[in-house]
């Protein structure tokens, strides 16, 4: 909507009705004594004829923006929830969207350990705030790719992995995204369906075209093991595919050992290129080597991959967006070429990563007994997930919920999807005050003993009365 | 856990006809990347172990003593933040405090326009990530335009908007015979453009050739860009650090605020607060209401969220808490006048040097360049010279970083400077 006039050094104001100043509304008055009876269809008209006033082109710069055309982006579905839940006065209200770990009170967690790395940080003074390389802080990439790999593995020992530090799990698959388009023979990256909403937009951005693999059978709420083989089986060889590490967001449902060998096998004889993403290690079972063990057996075989690690959750650093990405590659030589394009990548989009995060996270990983308190405080986040998991699905069927509910405790890591379908979820909220995506996913860092009743009851009104 | 280990090893290598251990690397054919002008250079640096080296490379500020200077206020911000609440996700748009403050400095304290809310704007990863964000934006909502850039600029710039897939030109900027401005071809490129042009300006501090243009001359190119319907696009990285004045560096932006254009700016806080590492900066898009403020903000959400989700907090806290506490920002304008002044300071020291020598070269242009750069007019042999004879590690363009001089090494700078510039 442009102003119709202007003057030198006016405010602009959003509409005519709306102006403040006594110049505006002297102007506005001029106005209707000067326009016709039809002033406000006249005041939208763009036709140089009708009776509008403009000012004289020297009184002003004419400032017809050149972004005058964008149109609003719609919100993020995620983020909406967040939004809903924050405006419901509803005293029981339960906020089940967050993707980011919640007390047994409701509150979100500084880890004692990344509290006291804080603080040795803080305390030197011989800290500065440089600028990191373009790969970031050394340290921090050789701990996690022993993170990622395991310290004996092999790749690295021959120095065949090339770590650079991102900006936590979205940064790493962006930048390796990015690389791949540039240097890999295929464009076509597949991704499970389903799968993290942004996932596609970053691989898009990226430069690769996106295709997807079926995964989640929602007749099972489990995994659908033939259609992923199937689909896996018809890629064209060499082909890009998305791996969820462990906790398959939104599902929940993971491949078991047995099922990731046949996937690798699969995989290397038709030379599909593996790109991991790693965003729950430790958060999913409690165990950081068990959650590493399918990135694991793919790098065993001597092969290549990516892995994208984040520790938003892991180590609840999810504002300082801290993350590596990884690249496996067949030789020591490969990989240091390989390192040099990767920096062609980061230097236009950032120059270099930030360094409070990936500082904590070395100080952590580098000290032995910094290392275990931080295992010990990993496990506890994960047990009460899993806790809340039991409990939910205890107390469903000591309800007699109608409905096989085992799902809930086979399925892993921070999110479960019900099964419960958009008027089921929108019932919830509606009469229950329960926030959560309207896909049926539910995050239970956001449950605590006492609320899990509440979710219950919801869950049943919702299962026995909204088809 | 090493028998686990050693049964699923066995398991691995009976099915290594399915291993890929016979497969050949994906990334043969991929090329060694051509090292970073700029950053190579410390990387040299750090490599040499002459006890006489000298790093006057890269663009971080270094105090009399060649040390990196951690600011008392980002001290002190840092102790407040410490034990902080919690580390949640920022929003896509980053820290609304910090935005708020970072706006006024750039706008003006009192500004009207972010009163009426017409300011779309992002934190973004510093001045890299800012403008890297807008040429995204520049791609995906003026698909058409190419980006006017200044000969020379920071090397990175031609990286970013070739990235973003937006075409480049150049227009004429710095005028090698007088070591100025070459106003008369600035004005001529402005002209000649195709209206409707966008362009890239570097607020103040001009990188690497230190030359800026006088406020007369930003009033002309203003007024040409007014009648060309010209974009403005501000990069401004040194704002306080090149005069000491942060209102005074943000003169040229006023100048075009006032005169009424729509413009963009990419501001970072890396030299100024010394937050380098930290990644802090702010984009920002003037448009003409706040309806289509939102609209612009939203987008640019949506370039961010697919390239890193939501930026980094550690350093936006330690912004807001100093911008937003009169305490702390008044120590932080202190401490950026005695950054700039110890540049200024430098600027005429390196100059009486070389004169003291004897040079017959014109080296005025040291004290008439302004910020953290010297353009010293050696050619790429010289610098060469320099670094092999005399370790003393500059970008081959002969862009001398005024940070790296101390009164420790001015005079050894100057010697070597006026050695491999007499003989030839």
């Amino acid at each position: 909507m442009h102003p119709q006039f202007r003057l030198p050094g006016a405010h602009s104001s959003s509409s005519p009705s709306s102006s403040s100043s006594p110049t505006d509304r002297r102007l506005s008055a001029l106005l209707r004594h000067l326009a016709d009876s039809s002033a406000s269809s006249a005041m939208d008209s763009e036709n140089p004829h009708t009776t509008t006033i403009s000012a004289s082109p020297t009184s002003g710069f004419d400032s017809n923006s050149v972004f005058a055309h964008v149109v609003r982006a719609p919100e993020d579905p995620i983020l909406g929830v967040t939004v809903a839940y924050n405006k419901d006065p509803s005293p029981v209200k339960l906020n089940l969207g967050v993707g980011a770990y919640r007390t047994e009170e409701g509150k979100p967690l500084v880890l004692n350990v990344v509290r006291q790395a804080e603080q040795k940080l803080v305390n030197d003074r011989s800290r500065t705030k440089e600028y990191l390389p373009i790969t970031g802080l050394a340290a921090f990439n050789k701990l996690s790719a022993k993170l990622m790999f395991g310290a004996d593995s092999p790749a690295i020992q021959e120095n065949r992995v090339t770590t650079v530090q991102c900006l936590s799990g979205t940064g790493s698959l962006r930048v390796g995204g990015e690389f791949l388009a540039r240097h890999y023979h295929q464009r076509t990256i597949y991704i499970p369906s389903p799968t993290w909403g942004n996932h596609t937009k970053i691989f898009n951005l990226a430069g690769l075209s996106v295709k997807t693999y079926r995964y989640y059978d929602p007749a099972t709420r489990g995994l659908n093991f033939q259609g992923l083989l199937e689909d896996l089986g018809s890629a064209p060889s060499g082909a890009i595919v998305l791996l969820h590490a462990c906790a398959h967001n939104p599902t929940g449902v993971d491949p078991t050992l047995q099922q990731w060998e046949q996937i690798r096998q699969l995989m290397r004889s038709k030379g599909l290129l593996p790109f991991f993403d790693s965003a729950y290690q430790g958060f999913a079972s409690g165990s950081l080597d068990a959650d590493a063990q399918s990135v694991r057996m793919f790098v065993a075989d001597g092969g290549e991959c990516l892995a994208a690690q984040s520790y938003a959750k892991n180590m609840g650093l999810y504002g300082e967006r801290v993350g590596a990405l990884s690249i496996v590659c067949g030789t020591a030589d490969v990989a240091s070429r390989v390192e040099s394009q990767l920096k062609l990548v980061i230097r236009p989009m950032y120059s270099n990563p930030p360094i409070h995060g990936a500082s904590i996270v070395a100080t952590i990983l580098g000290d032995r007994d910094m290392y275990n308190e931080w295992t010990i405080e990993l496990k506890g986040m994960a047990d009460r997930i899993i806790s809340m998991r039991h409990q939910l699905f205890d107390a469903l069927r000591a309800k007699g919920t109608p409905g096989d509910w085992s799902h809930i405790i086979k399925q892993i890591g921070m999110f479960t999807f019900t099964g419960l379908n958009t008027e089921q979820v929108a019932f919830m909220t509606k009469e229950y005050h329960i926030y959560m995506t309207s896909d049926g996913r539910i995050s239970m860092a956001g449950l605590s003993s006492r609320t899990v009743p509440h979710l219950v009851d919801a869950i049943h009104a919702a299962v026995t009365r909204v088809v | 856990m090493a028998f686990r280990n050693a049964i699923s090893t066995k398991f691995l290598s009976r099915s290594s006809v399915f291993g890929a251990r016979s497969m050949s690397s994906w990334w043969r054919s991929v090329e060694p990347a051509p090292k970073d002008p700029i950053l190579g250079v410390t990387e040299a640096f750090l490599a040499d172990p002459s006890p006489d080296k000298v790093n006057v490379g890269v663009g971080a500020y270094r105090d009399d003593n060649g040390k990196p200077v951690v600011l008392e206020c980002v001290r002190e911000a840092e102790r407040r933040i410490a034990g902080n609440l919690h580390m949640e996700y920022l929003p896509m748009g980053g820290s609304v405090k910090m935005i708020e403050e970072t706006l006024k400095l750039a706008y003006g304290e009192n500004s009207d326009l972010i009163k009426d809310k017409r300011i779309a704007a992002v934190q973004a990863l510093s001045g890299t990530g800012a403008c890297r964000l807008f040429a995204d934006f520049q791609k995906r909502f003026r698909p058409d335009s190419q980006i006017y850039i200044p000969v020379p600029t920071w090397s990175n710039h031609h990286n970013i908007w070739r990235d973003a897939q937006v075409p480049q030109r150049t227009y004429h900027y710095y005028h090698p015979e007088s070591r100025g401005l070459d106003f008369a071809s600035l004005m001529d490129d402005i002209k000649n453009a195709p209206s409707g042009s966008f362009f890239l300006l570097h607020a103040c501090a001009h990188n690497p050739t230190g030359v800026d243009p006088s406020e007369e001359q930003w009033r002309e190119i203003s007024y040409q860009f007014k009648a060309k319907g010209h974009f403005a696009f501000f990069d401004m990285a040194y704002q306080g650090f090149a005069s000491g004045d942060p209102e005074r560096d943000a003169k040229s932006i006023r100048i075009f605020l006032e005169d009424g254009h729509l413009i963009g700016i990419a501001q970072s806080y890396a030299k100024n607060m010394g937050l380098y590492g930290q990644r802090v900066g702010c984009l920002s898009v003037l448009c003409e209401d706040e309806k289509q403020a939102v609209s612009v903000k939203s987008q640019l959400q949506q370039l961010a969220r697919p390239m890193y989700s939501n930026p980094p907090v550690h350093g936006a806290l330690i912004v807001s808490n100093i911008l937003g506490d009169p305490d702390l920002k008044n120590l932080w304008l202190k401490e950026v006048k005695v950054m700039a002044d110890r540049i200024i300071g430098m600027r005429a020291a390196l100059r009486e040097n070389l004169e003291k020598l004897g040079s017959p070269l014109s080296w005025e242009h040291i004290t008439d360049q302004i910020g953290m750069f010297c353009f010293s007019g050696m050619t790429p042999e010289q610098v060469d010279r320099l670094i092999d004879q005399y370790h003393i590690y500059m970008t081959r363009n002969g862009r001398i970083s005024m940070a790296g001089v101390n009164t420790g090494n001015v005079k050894y700078l100057a010697n070597a400077i006026h050695d491999v510039t007499n003989s030839g």
